[in-house]
């Protein structure tokens, strides 16, 4: 359960930033800037996942934590800087280039965008029939299943979206991203909209996908709960920049007034 | 798929051509790139062609049903009653069938494609589409302008007869002629010239319908709002663009003709 998972303190950290710090991080951000029209979303943002990481970053609505995830994915191109996911600038990568990236990459939408018009079965068969080709039902069959089991909603199978709560809509998203097997997941607040025992689950099952899988996840989130349960490190963004960095206890305590306040 | 858009400095309008420009430019790039969704063609042929039976049907028979009642009255006067079979046929297959049916469809189908692709863009299903490394241009738009392209034309053609139909129910009102003097009538009038540019011209009215759709549906904006908008403004372009393409094809026609 959430409590029973140790918070990484100072130390932790250090360890984390000294035995990281030589790799070549998963994901890494300079000086992204975004805008929208005449409205400034990203100013001045960089950061950098290391590999086995779950970052979670932490800000206000229309900060553009969103638009930074989408940068990664290349559903955005960004005005400025550089956005580099395993060693490739994503601006400058071709349609099929891009389309084999994608291959690494999982994205969880907020809304978790299944697919309307399918069962939770053709959902998650989807990527797998159109992006690894596969054409052995059974093999495909087999693979959902498992899953589903997974994400504990193995009699959803063939249910339409329309037929599922919102919690279950996450785990149907969260099981269609995995089944891809990505070695980056990028959670777009993942509990929004969802009752504080339902938002708990599915921290916990982020938590335990990502050590299942082994994923490198960013985590976008307003749910402090949500942030201690998965955060290895967590970040700020305020006004377009990352304005702290820090575990959860760090941030916590901070001199930073903004920053505490989302603890409060 | 990375979003291709003219630059924003352009006037909206110019913009919103360029942007159709690039559109049709990337369905055309996905129309014979490998793993065609057979199965989805064939799912969107059912919806757009089986499902639009009805309304079809319905509309091809009051429209010459209407015409014969119109006009027989009319042709009695000039003791040309006899004429009313050919000219039913002659103008429902060469213009009016087309014409009307390409712009029932513009209301049904593109408004559908319009609002069905615009809310999978608004709800981010379309993006996760993209995320995934699938390609929604192949599985939603290729798809979808191809039923449009290949279900017009057969949707015209059954309007056609049940105009025909249509039109000897309101003769026989009168009764003015029997079935078999009818269709004998209405057939003996028709050339083959009459009917094949009038196919080939709702080939064009269907990939129009399709196609605007689709841009519209495809480049909506965020918001439940801009689902009615895409909805609406599919409406509103595919029967613009069918009278357009009519009025070409009405003056190719007469050119060919007349060569």
């Amino acid at each position: 359960m959430a409590d029973e998972r140790p918070i990484p303190n100072d130390t932790n950290k250090r360890e984390t930033a000294d035995t990281k710090g030589d790799q070549e991080p998963v994901i890494k951000i300079e000086h992204l800037k975004k805008s929208f029209g005449s409205k400034e979303v990203l100013k001045d943002a960089s950061m950098v996942l290391h590999e086995g990481e779950n970052l979670v970053v932490l800000g206000r609505s229309g900060q553009g934590k969103s638009v930074a995830i989408k940068c990664i994915a290349g559903l955005l191109q960004q005005d400025e800087g550089t956005c580099n996911v395993y060693g490739q600038e994503v601006k400058d990568l071709s349609e099929t280039e891009l389309r084999e990236l994608r291959k690494k990459i999982g994205f969880l939408f907020q809304s978790a965008a299944l697919y309307d018009s399918m069962t939770v079965g053709e959902n998650l068969a989807f990527p797998l029939t159109r992006v690894l080709k596969m054409t052995d039902e059974s093999e495909i069959q087999k693979l959902v299943e498992e899953m589903l089991d997974n994400v504990g909603l193995k009699e959803a199978i063939d249910k339409m979206p329309s037929d599922l709560s919102g919690g279950m809509r996450k785990r149907i998203g969260l099981a269609r991203t995995l089944i891809m097997k990505p070695q980056i997941m990028l959670y777009d607040e993942p509990t929004t909209g969802l009752d504080p025992i339902t938002s708990k689950e599915i921290s916990q099952l982020i938590l335990d996908m990502q050590k299942k899988y082994k994923t490198s996840s960013i985590i976008i989130t307003h749910d402090m709960l949500c942030a201690k349960i998965t955060s290895d490190r967590m970040l700020v963004l305020n006004d377009g920049s990352f304005i702290a960095e820090g575990t959860y206890d760090e941030l916590e305590n901070s001199d930073n007034e903004l920053v505490r306040s989302f603890f409060k | 798929m990375k979003a291709v858009s003219t630059t924003t400095i352009l006037p909206d309008w110019m913009s919103d051509i360029g942007d159709q420009v690039l559109f049709m430019g990337t369905f055309a790039r996905n129309i014979f790139k490998s793993g065609f969704e057979w199965n989805e063609l064939i799912r969107q042929c059912y919806i757009i062609g089986y499902k639009s039976i009805g309304l079809v049907g319905i509309t091809g028979f009051i429209l010459g049903f209407v015409m014969t009642l119109q006009s027989v009255p009319t042709m009695k006067e000039f003791g040309a009653v006899s004429f009313v079979p050919s000219m039913v046929a002659i103008s429902v297959i060469r213009e009016i069938g087309p014409v009307i049916i390409a712009l029932t469809c513009s209301g049904k189908i593109a408004s559908s494609i319009g609002a069905e692709l615009g809310s999978m863009k608004v709800t981010e299903q379309i993006d996760a589409m993209e995320v995934s490394g699938a390609n929604p241009i192949q599985y939603l738009v290729v798809t979808r302008i191809i039923a449009c392209t290949l279900m017009v034309p057969l949707l015209t053609l059954l309007a056609d007869f049940l105009a025909l139909g249509g039109g000897f129910l309101g003769s026989n009102i009168g009764g003015h002629f029997s079935l078999i003097l009818y269709f004998n009538k209405a057939f003996h009038s028709l050339a083959f010239t009459d009917l094949l540019p009038s196919v080939i011209k709702t080939i064009f009215f269907g990939f129009a319908i399709g196609f605007v759709g689709c841009y519209k549906g495809y480049n909506s904006g965020s918001g439940t709002e801009s689902v009615g908008v895409a909805a609406n403004s599919a409406v509103v372009s595919a029967s613009l663009w069918v009278i357009v393409l009519d009025a070409i094809a009405a003056q190719l026609t007469t050119i060919l003709a007349y060569n």
